[in-house]
Parts: C-alpha cells; sequence; structure tokens
C-alpha cells in the first residue's frame, strides 16, 4: 500500500505543480496517471506546440513546461504510479481514503486532489465487427511489452507519431510488420517518416496504401485481416493479411472514467468544486483543480489550474494540521526545501562598510 | 457587428437556427460550444489545434468554404465516420460567406 499526504490524480501541469505547493507545505505526494509518461495532454497531444500564456514564458513548447514543471518539484520526490487509472475509492473510517488503480495498486491518503483534466485517455478504437471479441486474443491499442511481438506477425494501422515509431521499433523485433494507412502521407516527424521509408525500400516493414483494415477473423484468436486497398484511384481489392496482432493506433481520447461514480457532483463532464474557498468537491477531503473542474465563470486554463492548485495545498494543510497556524513564507525568503535533503535559497546580500 | 445564420444539426438530430457573429475571430467549433450544442468534453478536445477530431462536421450547403490544410487532411485521414464533405470545425472560421451555411455535427467517436 502506497502512502502519502495528497493523492493526486492526473500527472499534468495542474497536478504537478501541485506538488511543488505541497512541498513548501512539507507535505508529500504521489500522482497517479493513465498515461505512461507525466505531461498529461501536454506530454501526449501536443508536445510540439507553444503556449505564449503561462506567466514570465513568452513562448514556451507544452513538452519544455512539462520538463521545467518535473525539475521543479523533482526535490520534493514524488511517487508516481503511472500507465494505471485510478478506479474505486474507499472511504475509510478515519475520514482518509483508499484508492484503488485497475491493475490493483492501492493508495492510501487523507486528501485526493483530481487534477484529471478532460479525463483518463483512452485509445480511439475503429468501427469493427468482433473488435471487442479478439480484444486480449490479437489485438492490442497500446503496446506496454514490445517483447510481445518477438518472432510474431505484426498488423498496424494509423498515420501519426505512435503508428510511425512503433512500426520503426517493432521492425527490429517481429517477424513481419505491415502498416495499414489510409493515405499517401504520414503526419509525423520529418526524422520517422525518412526512417520508415528506408525500411519500406529495405523490405523490412510493408506499408499498405492508402488501405483500411475492414474485418478480422480467426478461430479462438486473432489469425487475419481483411485490407481494403485502393491500388490506383478507383481500382479498389480486398484481400486478407495473416497477423498474429492487429495495432490500431488512432491516437486517445479522453473519458471522465470511473470517477464519474465516485460520487461528486458532475456538470457538463467537470466536477464542481467551491471556488470562493478551496476548490475542494460536495466530498470533504477530495479536491478537484486544474480542467477537470467547473464553477461560476471557470475557465480553462494551465495559469489557473496553478493557482487552485495553490489554494488547495493550503486548505489541505489546515484539514491534515488542524491545530497549527500558518503564515506564508514567500520562496525568495524561506527558499525551497526539499525531502531529498536539497536546499535552494537566495544569496545573502553582502553587508560591508565601504572605508 | 455583422451576424450570420448557420444551422446546425446536432448529435441527437435536432436543428439549431443560430446568429453567429463575423467579426469576434470564431469558428465553427467555437460557435458548437457557445452554445452548448454538444456535451462539453465532446467537442473541441484540443482546443482547435488540429490535433483531435472531435469537432467533425459535415457540410451540407455548397457553400465555398477554405481549403483543406495538410493537417486537416491528415487528421481527417484518421478520423472514423468520415464522410466526403467531412470538415474540423475549428478549421472553419466564421465569415460573411457562410451565411445560411447548414452543418451536421458527426458522431462522437
Amino acid at each position: 500500500m502506497i502512502k502519502t499526504d495528497i493523492l493526486i490524480i492526473g500527472a499534468g501541469p495542474t497536478g504537478l505543480f501541485a506538488v511543488f505547493e505541497a512541498g513548501l507545505l512539507q507535505l508529500k505526494c504521489h500522482i497517479i496517471d493513465a498515461l505512461p509518461q507525466p505531461g498529461g495532454q501536454c506530454a501526449e497531444i501536443y508536445p510540439k506546440k507553444p503556449i505564449y500564456d503561462i506567466p514570465g514564458f513568452p513562448e514556451i513548447l507544452a513538452g519544455e513546461l512539462i520538463d521545467n514543471l518535473m525539475e521543479q518539484i523533482k526535490p520534493f520526490q514524488p511517487g508516481f504510479t503511472l500507465g494505471e487509472q485510478a478506479t474505486t475509492i474507499d472511504h475509510q473510517e478515519d475520514g482518509t481514503f483508499i484508492v484503488t488503480t485497475n491493475k490493483g495498486t492501492q493508495h492510501h491518503a487523507p486528501i485526493i486532489a483530481i487534477a484529471g483534466g478532460l479525463g483518463s485517455f483512452e485509445p480511439r478504437k475503429p468501427l469493427l465487427d468482433k473488435l471487442e471479441d479478439y480484444e486480449e486474443n490479437g489485438v492490442e491499442y497500446m503496446i506496454k511489452d514490445p517483447e510481445r511481438y518477438r518472432d510474431k506477425k505484426v498488423l498496424i494501422a494509423g498515420g501519426g507519431d505512435s503508428a510511425l515509431d512503433w512500426t520503426i521499433f517493432l521492425s527490429d523485433v517481429a517477424k513481419e510488420v505491415t502498416l495499414v494507412h489510409r493515405r499517401n502521407e504520414f503526419r509525423g516527424a520529418l526524422d520517422s517518416v525518412e526512417k520508415l521509408q528506408a525500411l519500406k525500400n529495405q523490405g523490412k516493414v510493408s506499408l499498405i496504401t492508402p488501405a483500411e483494415v475492414v474485418a478480422l477473423g480467426g478461430s479462438q484468436k486473432l489469425e487475419w485481416a481483411t485490407v481494403r486497398h485502393e491500388e490506383n484511384k478507383g481500382d479498389t481489392s480486398e484481400y486478407n493479411i495473416e497477423t498474429d496482432h492487429f495495432i490500431p493506433l488512432f491516437g486517445l481520447s479522453p473519458k471522465l472514467g470511473p470517477i464519474a461514480d465516485w460520487g461528486l457532483e458532475i456538470e457538463r463532464n467537470a466536477i464542481k468544486v467551491n471556488n470562493s474557498l478551496d476548490y475542494q468537491t460536495n466530498i470533504p477531503g477530495i479536491y478537484a483543480i486544474g480542467d477537470v473542474n467547473t464553477y461560476p465563470g471557470k475557465l480553462k486554463l494551465i495559469l489557473c489550474g496553478f493557482h487552485e492548485a495553490t489554494l488547495m495545498c493550503q486548505s489541505a494543510y489546515q484539514k491534515i494540521n488542524p491545530n497549527k497556524r500558518y503564515v506564508l513564507k514567500y520562496t525568495t525568503v524561506g527558499g525551497v526545501q526539499g525531502f531529498d535533503g536539497s536546499k535552494k535559497e537566495a544569496p545573502k546580500a553582502v553587508v560591508k562598510a565601504i572605508v | 457587428m455583422s451576424d450570420i445564420q448557420i444551422t446546425i444539426r446536432d448529435r441527437e438530430g435536432a436543428t439549431h437556427k443560430i446568429q453567429a457573429p463575423t467579426d469576434m475571430n470564431m469558428n465553427l467549433m467555437e460557435l458548437v460550444r457557445t452554445w452548448e450544442l454538444a456535451p462539453e468534453g465532446t467537442i473541441g478536445v484540443c482546443g482547435g489545434m488540429v490535433m483531435c477530431a472531435s469537432c467533425q462536421v459535415y457540410i451540407d450547403s455548397t457553400h465555398p468554404l477554405p481549403d483543406k490544410t495538410d493537417e486537416e487532411e491528415a487528421m481527417l485521414s484518421e478520423a472514423f465516420f468520415v464522410k466526403e464533405n467531412s470538415r474540423l470545425g475549428c478549421q472553419i472560421p466564421l465569415e460573411n460567406s457562410l451565411d445560411e451555411l447548414e452543418v451536421t455535427i458527426a458522431p462522437e467517436s
């Protein structure tokens, strides 16, 4: 069982910054996120896009913002449970909570901060008959363990970065890799596109474009996929490809998911909070910060999430330490003392007489 | 202030005739969100960066529209329920030439 002071759900910018503000108050944090890496949308959807409204940064790439936040919170040694989705919450008699993920990892904390953005990212599934019958039997939407594909026949569908990257990676692992995409053009980093072109020329991967997978078949497990291929304009044929795995990579879409069943007041796919005080939800001890919450006048901006995270941490401190009085200390005055023993502080001014 | 009229069929099949401003730098996706014709979180997920296809619409009238950019073509090529007349709402700025435009919001996917 993982124990912490504040359990944060969602490793986007708001959740990450909450670790910093909590750390200043000597509160420890642990973060759960369904994605395998921290950063939320900033890392998953638009890492290379610039943001212009982060105070103090005239321009910063979303991916850089996440790198900076990770650096900023490092001294506070946050724990991470990545690639797992928070599914259930159990209220304990002493007012604390146990949150369990879809993989059974348990987390115990007196305070929960939901910083879940638009929800947890779930793979977008193509519209194919019997697709769900083959899930776990040859159809996968994310590649978690590449070794699984060693010496197997793999069929990948999609035209974005993840389809390109995995096709390239698996060309060294799998027996055969085929990539099917609806267009001849691919949307990805230039060097991935060039690498794929080279692999195609060497005969290490098969590319079928413009084409799409229209049916799946096999008894017990996936054995073949039917591909509709438009070789020339108006000249379309359908044929079967033998394969052990089909991996459709059509991006991810956020869904509020299991949090919707936690008894929280929800309005328009967002969690209602008290914005005049501390961003607490209708359940004492559970807060919601960033894009996942709603209140009159709510704006879904990263900078607003930072503010909400800061006030939430103050309230959490009072809840955890009801008898302590707190006075705000500026980091310029108090410095930053990490749980790892590190200490950052402003250099002392030199006071010396000039004679 | 100049307004145009746009007819939008929502995902439930209801038709809405909307007065849309052309002087507010707004696009079709934002118009749908402003009027809440699709639930928050199911449209404009990426905020208009051409990084999702949640604002896909079908253009039902014959208005001349700006050409698709490579990004929009690529995004639509990975979207579901795509038809000949599919466009991403975030790539259609509201302009005077779009008066009496008719669109249908594509299903959520």
